[in-house]
């Protein structure tokens, strides 16, 4: 994904998790940790990025997702534009190339992307002019790297070093964006082992060329596992074949305290949420003391904070090059 | 990459003693000590000890309030920033170990004004080497030189603190 | 009508198992005789072959050519013109016009255009179903006396069983070729890369071999029952490949091509979410690949198109979800041909073979022959003629081809239609970016 770094091995999109460098993954967890400092304060705001503009470019609705980068963006002191193109009444038949040119005319300097396609986060970076960042919130099936490095941080911050853990990612692995871009990072990140648990119509093919063990069986893939991340199941899935129903799909597939007892004593559950109660969680794990969902959300914010300050920092300095020095 | 001859515990042993006056020409009793990440905290840490100061010292990172973000963008190992007290109507002891153009101490002051209004802050610099542009002064200073500007006088630390010149003319 | 003498060149003719340097004599249109002169002979004109291979002229299985419906991505003139200069001669133009081609008046418009074209010949494909909808019957008989060759589904597989068997039947009754491309339409539902590492890693829904597969295995049970000879199009999978071999050797009377892309490129052309690489069929493993290759060797595969599906420059220059399937082929579709000589899959009167005579016969068009009577479609090939591909260096209106920045060698420097110069035109059309 030679798109997202310049010559330099600079980050200048951020598109996916896939093919980044482990120092680049580090350190964007490492900046973020910075933040999450900045974040406890009474005063959450730092003038990093004064007088620079933030779009968000949703084309698919999603508040959660629009309001952590806002806020993210609000506490780096950008300006923000949300553009929801979803509800807009021009968004029909609009080509996508015009709508950008518009924007960029605008001035602008990044655009945190939301679309249903996969693919159209790396589209657009392609297309974007010269300075432009593009954040990609989620695309379609592909990729949601900023998810993917905020599971990653939290893991990081409860666990430590992800080198010695086991970590299951389970449920709707065929349609889901974070997975594949969880696998990326924690193994990226040098994570230990990912497995992948769902049942057969839910996984992708080939999912073990990415790495991860596969089990369909969810008793056996949790054995020994530090850390569980569940995944959002849609209603959707019952309509074409994919599921029998919800109330079958949690009786195998649903994470209860009897089956937290297979993992690792002091495993954490994580799930990107919304959490779907009683088909993905039971409501006593997704409230238990081992869910660390609230941390996740806490730790959204630093996280896009890191990404937008390193997307959006200057070009020309190597990233492990001694910028402390340049103005003392 | 040169060595210098800069006399480390001379230098903290003279802007401890200046310090000491101007603190006590102002009648500060108990200043917190807050050191600019990275070599600022190590000054802080030895002023501390000499200084015999109660409150724990305090670090702060400013990669977020630099103004040569978009220019230069983040530095790639961004510490966190850790001020263990209030700093409302405290005094405070500003500590970095280079003072050049002014633009790390303006920074400096307006990251520590997120925690709290001090009812003054002092700065102290193990060395000012002279090019400011910034209408910023130490009130402390453990020796002044004149560099030239492509120069760079870096502390290396923690353990010995030691002066290096990098780049430039040497 | 001139009389014509292509002087020197070394003619490939598989229909007459010729492979050796010859003259050629043209008269009224038609080849004269390979060889010796006859007597009384005088050319009007003399085109010097020498060093070039003089074959038949190509013969393409499905080329859209976008008129009527989409003239913004080609038209017939245009097309026909590129065709003719890539030395294709004839081509068979699917009916998924819009209007669809399943009434007379569309396949006698695009007969007049392709007349006004004089370059290579049209063929239109009537449709085997009302508008393609795989419901009610078209009007094949009134399609035959238009003028079409052959019915096909166009691209929309029929998804109903027993229609297709009627439709297959009615076909059958009027001596007309059935040209279906074989697509489980519930299987393809959404899918548009091969369901695969490619599709897993980007995130694009994807279409698992049993897609071609299972409408093989469909249409193959309605030929053993029924006998109606079919042509399969466009195979994808290696699998598909076996199927037909087997129903081959059980003397089923069948015949399949493939896209000449889909013996060069695979899935992992659509990484990075190229645009160029969607196809229908989609690009499929490099197993697949390789079993298309040597399907085509053994003649199982007797014939290699281009899929031809010009596009405009917007149809590509979108996420890869709203894109458009198809590439651009016309002006590829002989020097990768020749490419696969150059691989050493097939010798040259294979590949030869597989881009005239074996596309003629599917269509049951008596082309693709040099032999004495024949229509004179030649093409007059310089198989060393190196050229890049670029965006200009097209002919076709279609810039959209994933072998942008290839390498390729071979040229038609002349190309005669029914015994008249097609290409090079009369003006002098300026000749192809060398390297």
């Amino acid at each position: 994904m030679s798109v997202q770094l310049d010559p330099q091995g600079q980050l200048r999109h951020l598109i996916n998790t896939e093919g980044l460098p482990r120092d680049l993954l580090t350190r964007i967890l490492d900046t973020a940790e910075s933040f999450s400092e900045v974040l406890g304060k009474s005063v959450k705001k730092v003038p990093l990025l004064r007088g620079r503009t933030i779009v968000n470019l949703f084309f698919e609705p999603s508040t959660r997702t629009r309001t952590t980068f806002e806020l993210a963006a609000q506490r780096l002191s950008a300006d923000v534009l949300n553009i929801d193109v979803a509800t807009s009444s021009t968004s029909k038949g609009e080509n996508l190339l015009d709508m950008l040119r518009n924007l960029e005319a605008m001035q602008c300097d990044a655009f945190v992307v939301r679309h249903a396609d996969s693919g159209a986060a790396e589209f657009i970076a392609r297309n974007v002019a010269p300075g432009v960042s593009v954040i990609n919130a989620g695309d379609g099936r592909h990729a949601h790297p900023t998810q993917a490095l905020l599971d990653a941080f939290t893991i990081r911050r409860q666990k430590g070093p992800l080198e010695p853990l086991t970590i299951a990612i389970v449920g709707d692995i065929l349609h889901s964006r974070v997975a594949r871009s969880q696998i990326h990072a924690l193994l990226g990140l040098g994570a230990g082992e990912v497995r992948v648990i769902a049942p057969r119509t839910l996984l992708p093919r080939a999912i073990e060329r990415l790495g991860v063990r596969v089990h369909e069986d969810m008793d056996a893939g949790l054995e020994g596992a530090d850390v569980v991340m569940m995944l959002r199941l849609q209603h959707e899935r019952m309509q074409g074949a994919l599921l029998p129903s919800e109330g079958e799909f949690f009786s195998r597939y649903g994470l209860t305290e009897q089956r937290l007892e297979r993992t690792h004593p002091e495993a954490i559950v994580m799930h990107p949420g919304p959490v779907n109660r009683g088909v993905e969680l039971d409501p006593r794990v997704a409230d238990g003391p081992r869910s660390v969902i609230l941390q996740q959300v806490t730790n959204g914010i630093a996280v896009r904070m890191a990404v937008m300050s390193i997307v959006l920092g200057g070009q020309g300095e190597a990233p492990t090059g001694p910028i402390e020095e340049v103005a003392g | 990459m040169s060595e210098t001859d800069l006399d480390i515990p001379q230098l903290l042993d003279s802007v401890a003693a200046a310090a000491t006056n101007e603190l006590q020409a102002r009648e500060i009793r108990s200043p917190i000590l807050v050191g600019i990440h990275t070599g600022g905290v190590w000054v802080a840490e030895a002023l501390h000890e000499r200084l015999q100061a109660r409150p724990p010292v305090g670090t702060l990172e400013v990669a977020f309030h630099r103004d040569d973000h978009a220019s230069s963008g983040l530095k790639a190992a961004v510490q966190s920033s850790e001020v263990p007290v209030s700093l409302q109507d405290q005094p405070v002891l500003l500590v970095d170990d280079v003072i050049h153009t002014g633009r790390t101490t303006r920074a400096a002051l307006n990251a520590l004004f997120d925690y709290g209004r001090p009812s003054q802050v002092l700065l102290a610099v193990l060395v000012d080497r002279g090019g400011r542009e910034l209408p910023i002064q130490p009130d402390i200073a453990g020796t002044r030189l004149t560099l030239p500007a492509g120069q760079r006088l870096k502390l290396r630390g923690p353990e010995p603190l030691r002066f290096t010149l990098e780049g430039g003319p040497s | 009508m001139s009389r014509i003498h292509v002087r020197g060149g070394h003619v490939v003719d598989p229909a007459c198992g010729l492979s050796e340097p010859r003259d050629v004599y043209i008269a009224d249109g038609r080849i004269l005789a390979v060889g010796e002169a006859p007597a009384g002979f005088t050319a009007d004109r003399t085109i010097a072959a020498e060093g070039q291979v003089v074959a038949p002229g190509l013969v393409d299985t499905a080329a859209r050519l976008r008129e009527p419906g989409a003239s913004r991505k080609g038209g017939i003139i245009p097309e026909a013109q590129a065709a003719a200069a890539g030395g294709i001669t004839t081509l068979a133009y699917p009916p998924d016009t819009r209007p669809v081609m399943d009434t007379p008046s569309v396949v006698e418009l695009v007969h007049s255009r392709c007349q006004a074209a004089g370059a290579a010949r049209v063929q239109p494909l009537g449709a085997l179903t009302r508008n393609l909808e795989g419901e009610y019957l078209a009007e094949m008989a009134a399609l035959r006396d238009a003028g079409c060759v052959a019915v096909s589904d166009g691209g929309h597989p029929v998804a109903n069983a027993l229609v297709l068997r009627r439709a297959m039947d009615y076909a059958a009754t009027f001596s007309l070729p059935v040209m279906l491309t074989p697509e489980d339409p519930a299987l393809a539902e959404g899918g548009r890369v091969h369901e695969g590492e490619t599709a897993t890693r980007l995130g694009l829904p994807g279409q698992p071999a049993a897609t071609e597969t299972a409408a093989v295995g469909q249409i193959l049970a309605l030929v053993e029952e029924s006998g109606t000879p079919i042509h399969l199009g466009r195979l994808s999978t290696a699998r598909a490949a076996e199927m037909v071999a087997e129903a081959q050797r059980a003397r089923l009377p069948v015949t399949a091509d493939v896209a000449i892309h889909q013996l060069l490129l695979t899935e992992h052309n659509c990484d990075e979410y190229n645009t160029e690489a969607l196809v229908r069929p989609p690009f499929r493993t490099a197993a697949d690949r390789d079993g298309l290759r040597r399907a085509v060797a053994e003649g199982t595969i007797s014939a290699i198109c281009s899929d031809h599906q010009p596009h405009d420059p917007d149809a590509k220059a979108c996420p890869f979800a709203d894109s458009e399937a198809g590439l651009s082929g016309l002006d590829t579709l002989l020097p990768l041909a020749l490419r696969l000589v150059d691989e050493g899959l097939l010798s040259l009167a294979e590949a030869i073979h597989r881009v005239c005579l074996g596309p003629a016969r599917a269509l049951g068009l008596p082309a693709g022959t040099l032999a004495p009577g024949s229509i004179a479609d030649i093409a007059i090939i310089d198989p060393r003629a190196a050229w890049r591909v670029t965006p200009e260096s097209l002919r076709s209106r279609g810039r959209n081809t994933p072998f942008i920045g290839w390498d390729l060698a071979g040229q038609a420097t002349a190309t005669l239609v029914g015994g008249r110069v097609a290409h090079p035109g009369n003006e002098a059309e300026p000749s192809r970016r060398q390297l």
